[in-house]
């Protein structure tokens, strides 16, 4: 613990920071020359705009902030987004590390506290990380390296176009002369940084790690020994372990319990009463009664010992079969009109054939390996928090808000994750931390979720009912598509329940439809809120892309098309959908500038036929498997998969092969992109077969791995083959972290429907098949 | 009552219904296993007692008591174990918290199993679920691995 704890304390301060690699100067100076509200494309330094400085804290590159070299030679590169198994804590500083041509071997990588006006932003969520910061950290290692280069040229008195930074040194080019980072550490540190258009990024075809896939992740050593440090492993002096009986319903309260008999098991310490908070309630804990003890054992047997009986609340009567049936009724009814083009009710009416179809995508849960969990100490008017947050700058403003305090006097930091998927940008964990060191007079507590406090309190991904309608001409044209989108709004969290999809998910792959078809009309139907909705990997592109994906192969088995084909034509010629005139209220980008990002139809249809052919789409196969494709881009990246089934006699089905093209703009680590696209269909698997959480009596039903199954292996995906579609500097990164997972799920059932004949509208398949 | 944890004898008078994980964490600081569902359906807590994986969180103090614990921590000195080599090599992890338990289950099915076939790889590393989805990489490490060993 200590080294973690004096890794973050070196961090918080720069002064400090190279006391703990090697006496000397960095590159310290604080200052941040990009403007908050400047998007990256009027720099030149970048060469298009992102959405990155319209989040908290914008975009920060200024190598005073995140690097530093000792007179060794190390170079520390401060890591700001947090880490949960995307790569993106090595391949960020990576950037830095190639633009300022340092040595991979030599650097070493710091993760910062949260601390948006610093590091500009850190929520880790949205496939982001690259997206928005692979300029900037490009332009912070080139201006570092500028630095550099000056200091050499300064020291050897000669022009700053004789010398050359290369491998760590710097190379005064005529005479031959080199110096090494360390010796210039001092020098470079104490030089200005440049201005941004004066910076000069490297050109592609010098990088030695962007692009390459060539370097391991840096924590691949420590992971493999069991030394790497998740928020579950902490420990410090004098730490005790908190475990929390929550409301099992949302909304819900402590009636009674019997604290005497928690406080008879040995080694439990104190029992703490938390308050529920009325909605809308953000990310503040459900409440509960917690149990401190000396250790996690003990805190679990008191807890059991407390016997808390409960006053459920208006949630109570959350059923998900009567929810289902309500939603049902209201995606049948005409909704609120939210993108509109043509007249589809006029078109339907003049429909040789209208087609109708239902199809439901159930409540999930992330369920991190990981188990959330933190640390805090509040004393002395000060708070400090060590967790597994997706989300750190964020937390660090709700530890604020929850103890009264400044944001100054709240540090805020971030382990390694074992898992996010969306879970943990919501810090509920670390405020009951917060609320129970601070009742424990300032002894750090250690709040650990079990995996039933993580199944049963989560924030789920929504639950969907999806009605889809589409008019057929006579020429078995699409002439009319109509879909309407019933789920309940996670913007529930945060305001008093809008009762159906925000502008935000309707973004998430349903307002940027890109079908070629005259007439189309997207809706939402009423759905209130009945637990803790939250994000989940890809969010509602999952049921979006369910209904859109599943009808489309539907209409080309009605009309005895291949699907493939069929989508292709759905799809139409390659061009830029632009929704924006016929949105009802806003169009949501993903917060990213259309111009940079459009919905280029081209694109799609790339991966689609890129999926297919790698695929071998229509090859001849063994009897009882199938092929199902489909494609969706979210997160701005284009993504098409292509799942082969083989269903046995008993209506069990494996997948044995797997192709996904992916198009995420210029790939910065290949490597990683094929793990993400590997997990994504593991993933959409387990939503696919397995994953459903279910209430009664306002209650989750689920528990544990055994009622809530994901994915094992050799249950399929283990021949998963990633073809990226290989892009230029100049086309714009994209999100890579979550796209794989919204095609995998109809592309599944369109497969199980190549091989049975039978149609999955219901989502997981479950027993769906032997029953 | 005495257990062996990574070759050093340990005394341990608590709750001896206390799961072999909560000491190995809390009492040992071998955080390297780790808390994943706390009943033996992940095999994020996977040990070698006496050479054989168990899940820590399903087997009591009382249960191990005088016999020879195992943990990530104390598979290999240098953790260079030919499993923790081919895990690298397959850059197996993404976000590395089930990795010490699929590496322990894998380590000691190639004890008992020098040459697993493909089946046999599967059906043993079944327990251990990989959340971020890892398993052609686990997978492929094993298989690595035990052309090594």
């Amino acid at each position: 613990m200590k080294s973690f704890k004096n890794t973050i304390i070196e961090n918080v301060s720069r002064r400090d920071l190279l006391k703990g690699v090697v006496s000397a100067g960095g590159l310290v100076l604080a200052v941040q020359f990009l403007p908050r509200d400047a998007v990256a494309g009027q720099n030149a330094a970048a060469q298009y705009a992102t959405g990155a400085g319209g989040m908290p804290g914008g975009a920060v590159w200024d190598p005073h902030v995140f690097v530093s070299i000792a007179t060794d030679g190390t170079v520390s590169i401060i890591t700001h987004r947090s880490e949960m198994g995307t790569g993106s804590r090595t391949s960020l500083p990576m950037a830095v590390a190639d633009e300022m041509e340092a040595d991979w071997s030599k650097v070493k990588i710091v993760q910062a506290p949260g601390d948006e006006q610093k590091y500009g932003n850190q929520d880790t969520d949205g496939s982001r990380s690259i997206r928005h910061f692979i300029q900037p950290m490009r332009a912070c290692g080139a201006a570092a390296r500028q630095m550099l280069e000056k200091a050499a040229a300064i020291a050897w008195s000669v022009p700053d176009t004789e010398v050359r930074a290369e491998n760590h040194m710097v190379v005064h080019i005529p005479s031959g002369k080199k110096m090494g980072y360390g010796e210039l550490a001092a020098a470079a540190a104490a030089m200005p940084t440049p201005e941004l258009k004066r910076v000069t990024l490297k050109d592609p075809s010098e990088f030695r790690y962007i692009g390459k896939g060539n370097v391991q992740i840096t924590d691949m050593r420590d992971i493999t020994m069991g030394k790497a440090m998740y928020a579950q492993d902490l420990q410090m002096p004098g730490m005790v372990y908190a475990v929390v009986a929550r409301p099992p319903v949302v909304g819900g309260k402590v009636k009674s319990f019997d604290a005497a008999a928690a406080m008879k098991v040995p080694g439990v310490l104190k029992v703490v009463q938390i308050p529920a908070t009325p909605a809308p309630a953000k990310f503040a804990p459900k409440g509960g009664v917690a149990v401190v003890a000396k250790n996690t054992w003990a805190a679990l047997r008191g807890r059991e010992a407390l016997n808390v009986t409960w006053i459920d609340g208006p949630n109570g009567d959350y059923d998900s079969d009567t929810f289902k049936a309500q939603m049902a009724a209201n995606a049948r009814k005409p909704g609120n009109v939210e993108r509109n083009e043509g007249d589809v009710d006029k078109a339907l009416a003049g429909a040789k054939k209208v087609i109708e179809r239902e199809y439901y995508i159930p409540h999930g849960h992330h369920a991190t390996m990981e188990p959330p969990a933190a640390v805090a100490k509040v004393a002395g008017g000060k708070a400090e928090v060590w967790a597994c947050v997706q989300s750190p700058g964020g937390t660090r403003g709700d530890v604020a808000g929850a103890m009264g305090m400044k944001e100054a006097d709240v540090t805020v930091n971030v382990t390694l994750l074992g898992g996010g998927f969306g879970r943990k940008s919501k810090c509920d964990f670390a405020l009951e931390a917060a609320l129970l060191s601070r009742d424990m007079g300032g002894t750090p507590v250690k709040v650990v979720w079990t995996r039933e406090d993580d199944i049963q309190h989560g924030f789920y991904h929504s639950v969907s009912y999806q009605h889809v309608t589409a008019g057929l001409d006579a020429n078995n044209k699409v002439v009319a598509w109509r879909h309407r989108s019933v789920s309940p709004s996670l913007m529930s969290n945060f305001m008093p329940d809008p009762k159906r999809e925000s502008a935000l998910e309707l973004g998430l792959g349903l307002i940027d439809t890109p079908f070629d078809v005259p007439n189309l009309r997207l809706e939402t139907g009423e759905a209130v809120s009945k637990t803790r909705i939250g994000w989940f990997r890809s969010v509602n592109n999952i049921p979006h892309a369910f209904a859109m994906q599943s009808m489309v192969a539907e209409l080309a088995a009605e009309l005895g098309r291949d699907p493939k084909d069929f989508l292709l034509e759905m799809i139409g010629p390659a061009r830029i959908v632009d929704p924006r005139k016929t949105v009802t209220s806003e169009l949501w980008n993903y917060g990213d500038p259309w111009e940079t990002y459009p919905v280029d139809t081209g694109r799609l249809r790339r991966v689609v036929e890129r999926a297919a052919k790698e695929a071998g789409w229509g090859r001849k196969l063994p009897a009882g498997h199938g092929m199902g494709i489909a494609v969706q881009r979210s997160f701005l990246t284009y993504v098409a998969t292509v799942v082969e089934v083989a269903v046995d006699k008993d209506g069990t089905v494996s997948v044995p092969r797997v192709d996904t093209a992916i198009d995420a703009g210029f790939i910065v680590n290949p490597e990683r992109v094929r793990s993400q696209v590997e997990g994504a269909a593991v993933m959409g698997l387990s939503i696919a077969k397995y994953t459903e959480i279910t209430f009664k009596n306002g209650r989750v039903q689920q528990s544990n791995f055994g009622d809530y199954r994901v994915l094992r292996i050799g249950e399929g995906a283990m021949d998963v083959r990633t073809h990226i579609i290989a892009n230029g500097i100049e086309v714009p990164s994209s999100g890579v972290g979550e796209p794989g997972v919204p095609p995998f799920a109809p592309a599944f059932t369109n497969a199980v429907f190549a091989a049975t004949g039978k149609r999955i509208r219901n989502l997981p398949l479950g027993e769906q098949l032997s029953a | 009552m005495q257990v062996k944890v990574n070759k050093q004898d340990r005394k341990y008078e608590g709750d001896p219904q206390m799961p072999l994980m909560w000491y190995l964490r809390d009492e040992l600081g071998l955080t390297g296993t780790k808390f994943g569902c706390g009943v033996g359906l992940c095999g994020a807590c996977t040990v070698h007692v006496n050479g054989k994986a168990v899940r820590s969180c399903a087997m009591s103090m009382k249960d191990v008591a005088g016999q020879a614990v195992t943990t990530i921590e104390g598979l290999s000195p240098d953790g260079n174990h030919p499993i923790q080599k081919a895990w690298r090599a397959e850059n197996v992890p993404q976000c590395g918290y089930c990795q010490p338990g699929q590496i322990m289950q894998g380590a000691a099915l190639l004890i008992e199993n020098k040459k697993p076939s493909d089946e046999e790889i599967k059906s043993t590393m079944a327990g251990n679920i990989c959340r971020c989805g890892c398993y052609q990489r686990i997978f492929a490490a094993v298989k690595a691995a035990s052309k090594e060993v």
